[in-house]
């Protein structure tokens, strides 16, 4: 689609996106880890090795959801070249499916990399006037980040003698405190960069906002999720003494982010840049669940990436669908909106609430995870982070008020068209039967988490 | 072997049909003779063995890396379009000129013998010489090539000032008899092997444009005529590299402790400066030719790990490091043509503003090349420096390391800004590009080239 604009159209796209999701599902109910494996530098024990366990299959599920809704809600807005965009959202689907099935460490390098080329475009191109000088800095600032990543790969790849993750680990586990420091450091800043951690997010906030929503929704949905998924798979079990050393620390920095992610938000008349500050303090809980190494940590950390893959997606569908049918994205110029659009307050109060993490809602099952998990490390740390709830609510439910309720500003909007509830839909049920029976993920990943964790040194 | 014989005489042959009148058969001609020499590169293959009384050495290896120089002349040729546009050219001349070189070429890389090295590095030289001042009206290209000749000659002198000192040492001219002269020495040099080493490779770096020897080449690469930059940073980078490895691997291994210090320094220097000055420049052709400087600082990574792999990284980089070269200035030379100031092209970046519009392959080929030269995934030149990577990770140069990857971030910020230009910023005039079908055709394959290498990097790398 990227190179024949003619032969694309948003339903192609979305079809061809659906048939990941058809093919993942499938596997998911087999139920037989299925794994390709092809040799691709043979002479340097490399090789294309894609297999899936619990915690990919979540993954996988998640991008091959999420992709054809993204797919489906770039080709309903008016872009100019809407396929060319399409042909690289297909393109950044199957990086991603990339990094959570590698089992190989430099075919998970290669595609978080390739992953943000088609997304860096899509950016560059399609948004505002200063996206381009915004996403490049973004560009630069992750590559740099993951070029540390490189390097550490490189090190265990020399000593190990194999770049098969499996062996990396054992072989990762067995090295000294100080060069475990060194490795979980370089990991620790590449995935920081791409989460986003406080003090690494200083691109976020900006690009999310500059960039076009498909870019942002493939950015806060599911590029950041990579991050996260880095730290659970690979810094944490590859050097559970520097998680010893050093967890406290980048917990105390994640945490903070997502204080001052949250205090931020409040602040926020731009609904945009609201939500984007919102992705960045939920990123900062799931990182602190992740470093706590625990099975709860691990779980609620999955759990909350697909809730909140989920709701970011639906909360910046809602905010692009506010910002285009009223012409602005302030909080003061809008209001009322509800009456003249019912379904989209219905929707919108869903995924809000789910981001909320009100129960029943899959935000809850992930927050009560992750801040149990937390609170267990460090009875403190927990406390402080559960003030966050507060805090998100505050400016959730700010948000909902200012630019549904209230007093009326804007002119009368039309309400969600079929195509529009065909993207809010989907993510809006998902929103609340995860939230009522959140055993369907928690029940795939149980077991893979167990394997990653039973390993760690507590 | 059978490379040089066949381009000393075809260059013979080139330059007498430069006696008829039209010029339509000289292009197709040479590159009928480079694809001839190449093909003849492959009687040797699986048969490893030495010529002229041991002078040459030929080996899987070899013949790779010859083709790859002469792959790389045969499409710099492609895209000179027998130089139809311009009347003072002498085109008979360059295509003979571009083919002795390629003999010098060979031998740089096929030597075995230090009188072999020096023969063909003062054929590659002097032919390159010539073909940089070939524009005698630009007094740019004049300056060129002055400075290239007298840099160039003086350096050749203290390389060959080394190879007598080395020989003082040893007692050989033949490279693997004198590295059993050398096994075990490490460190207790005398004299006349420790200046003869450093000499040499103060020589050799000279050839290509390792810090702090490579002050000529912004100069010389901005005032040749672009289609000979081409093939200086291709062809002439890495038949010196592959000169580079097989001296420093085979002959001076046993005095590694000594030499490593001075090419570990230049290694950083060159990183430092190829890269940070190339922020700076608003020509592209001169940030192509400091990006060049920065190329030959990674691939002096492979000689600092320096292993049996060694020799076929420095020949992957290689590889990808011509396709993408390659590729940007044939975008240059076809898009700066277009636009003359004071009667010369215009070689800023800017000219490629909305290069997407006026020609989306153009484009799209430079940002591939471009992203292959940064070291970006899916593209070879991210398992190029890969490959580098692990070599100078296999001595446990974890420091080198960081810098080599610092400054590959750095690379990204001049790589993306030809590529911003052409696809973000507006054209000046929307006019249509065309390109004539034989430029297209190089690109489709310095492109596919660079794209399958990036997914499939064993094709190069299981043929011997």
């Amino acid at each position: 689609m990227l190179v024949w604009p003619q032969l694309g159209s948003r339903s192609l796209a979305t079809g061809l996106a659906l048939v990941s999701l058809v093919i993942s599902s499938f596997i998911a109910f087999q139920g037989n880890p299925e794994a390709v494996q092809l040799t691709w530098l043979a002479d340097l024990q490399i090789s294309f090795h894609l297999a899936w366990d619990g915690i990919s299959l979540v993954m996988v599920l998640l991008t091959n959801f999420l992709v054809p809704v993204i797919a489906w809600a770039a080709g309903g807005w008016s872009y100019p070249n809407r396929e060319r965009m399409l042909g690289l959202i297909l393109l950044t689907q199957a990086a991603l499916n990339g990094v959570f099935l590698a089992q190989d460490a430099f075919v998970f390098y290669f595609f978080f990399e390739a992953a943000l080329v088609p997304v860096y475009f899509i950016a560059a191109f399609w948004g505002g006037e200063n996206a381009s000088r915004i996403t490049f800095k973004m560009f630069v600032y992750t590559i740099f980040g993951s070029l540390f990543m490189l390097v550490a790969l490189v090190y265990l790849y020399v000593g190990a003698g194999s770049a098969d993750l499996q062996l990396l680990k054992v072989y990762a586990q067995g090295l000294g405190q100080a060069e475990q420091d060194l490795i979980f450091l370089a990991f620790f800043l590449a995935f920081a960069i791409k989460m986003p951690l406080f003090p690494f997010h200083t691109w976020q906030p900006d690009t999310y906002t500059e960039s076009p929503t498909p870019a942002t929704m493939l950015l806060s949905g599911l590029l950041s999720k990579m991050g996260v998924y880095g730290l659970m798979r690979i810094a944490v079990p590859f050097a559970p003494l520097a998680v010893q050393q050093l967890g406290m620390t980048a917990m105390i920095l994640a945490l903070i982010g997502l204080l001052y992610g949250s205090i931020i938000a409040i602040q926020q008349s731009s609904i945009k840049r609201l939500v984007a500050y919102s992705s960045f303090a939920h990123m900062g809980l799931m990182a602190a669940g992740v470093l706590t190494g625990t099975q709860e940590g691990y779980q609620g950390a999955l759990f909350q990436m697909v809730a909140h893959g989920v709701n970011a997606v639906g909360l910046f569908y809602v905010v692009k669908t506010i910002g285009d049918r009223t012409g602005s994205y302030e909080l003061d110029q809008l209001g009322g909106l509800t009456s003249y659009a019912p379904k989209l307050s219905i929707l919108f109060m869903i995924i809000l609430l789910g981001s909320v993490a009100l129960p029943l809602t899959n935000g809850f099952v992930g927050e009560f995870l992750l801040l149990k998990s937390v609170f267990d490390y460090h009875a403190v740390l927990g406390a402080v982070a559960g003030l966050t709830i507060i805090f998100g609510a505050v400016y959730m439910l700010r948000l909902m008020q200012r630019s549904m309720f209230g007093p009326d500003h804007a002119k009368s909007i039309q309400d969600l068209t079929g195509a529009d509830l065909g993207a809010l839909v989907p993510l809006a049920a998902v929103v609340l039967i995860t939230g009522f029976v959140p055993n369907l993920i928690l029940a795939l990943t149980e077991s893979s988490v167990f394997q990653i964790v039973g390993g760690l040194i507590k | 072997m059978y490379p040089i014989v066949a381009l000393s005489l075809s260059g013979l042959v080139t330059l007498f049909l430069g006696f008829n009148r039209s010029r339509q058969g000289l292009l197709p001609a040479t590159i009928f003779f480079l694809l001839l020499a190449a093909g003849l590169n492959f009687l040797d293959w699986n048969a490893p063995g030495t010529y002229f009384s041991n002078m040459l050495e030929i080996s899987n290896q070899s013949i790779i890396f010859s083709t790859i120089v002469v792959v790389a002349a045969t499409l710099v040729v492609a895209i000179t379009g027998d130089f139809a546009s311009d009347s003072t050219a002498q085109p008979a001349e360059y295509y003979a000129l571009m083919q002795f070189a390629l003999v010098g070429a060979v031998m740089m890389i096929t030597y075995n013998n230090l009188i072999m090295l020096f023969l063909g590095i003062e054929i590659l030289s002097i032919s390159v010489y010539v073909l940089t001042g070939s524009d005698k009206q630009n007094i740019r290209g004049n300056e060129a090539a002055l400075k290239y000749f007298l840099m160039g000659a003086f350096a050749t002198g203290i390389l060959l000032f080394g190879m007598a000192m080395y020989y003082g040492g040893v007692g050989t001219f033949h490279v693997t008899n004198a590295a059993v002269a050398l096994q075990g020495v490490n460190g207790d040099l005398s004299v006349y092997l420790s200046v003869g080493i450093v000499f040499m490779l103060m020589g050799l770096f000279f050839k290509v444009s390792a810090a702090p020897f490579h002050f000529w080449t912004p100069d010389v690469y901005e005032g040749a005529p672009t289609v000979f930059t081409a093939f200086m940073s291709t062809v002439v980078k890495t038949a010196g590299f592959a000169a580079i490895f097989k001296i420093v691997y085979v002959a001076f291994l046993g005095a590694y402790s000594f030499w490593i210090v001075m090419v570990v320094s230049m290694t950083i220097l060159t990183l430092l400066l190829g890269n940070i000055i190339a922020v700076y420049q608003a020509s592209f052709k001169r940030m192509l030719a400091y990006s060049s400087i920065s190329h030959a600082g990674y691939l002096m990574l492979a000689l600092v790990g320096l292993r049996e792999a060694s020799g076929e990284s420095i020949l992957f980089y290689s590889a990808t490091y011509c396709l993408a070269t390659i590729t940007a200035f044939t975008v240059l030379f076809t898009v700066s043509r277009q636009k003359l100031v004071n009667g010369r092209p215009d070689e800023q970046i800017s000219v490629l503003n909305g290069l997407h519009r006026r020609n989306p392959f153009l484009a799209f080929t430079l940002a591939i090349a471009m992203l292959s030269l940064a070291g970006i995934p899916l593209t070879g030149g991210f398992w190029g420096k890969f490959l580098v990577f692990s070599d100078a990770a296999s001595r446990g140069y974890w420091w080198l390391l960081v810098v080599a990857i610092v400054m590959s971030a750095v690379g990204m910020y001049y790589y993306f800004k030809p590529i911003r230009a052409a696809f973000l910023k507006p054209a000046e005039d929307n006019a249509p590009l065309e390109i004539r079908p034989v430029v297209r055709w190089v690109l489709v394959i310095t492109t596919a080239g660079t794209l399958i290498l990036g997914l499939f990097p064993d094709v190069l790398r299981q043929l011997f």
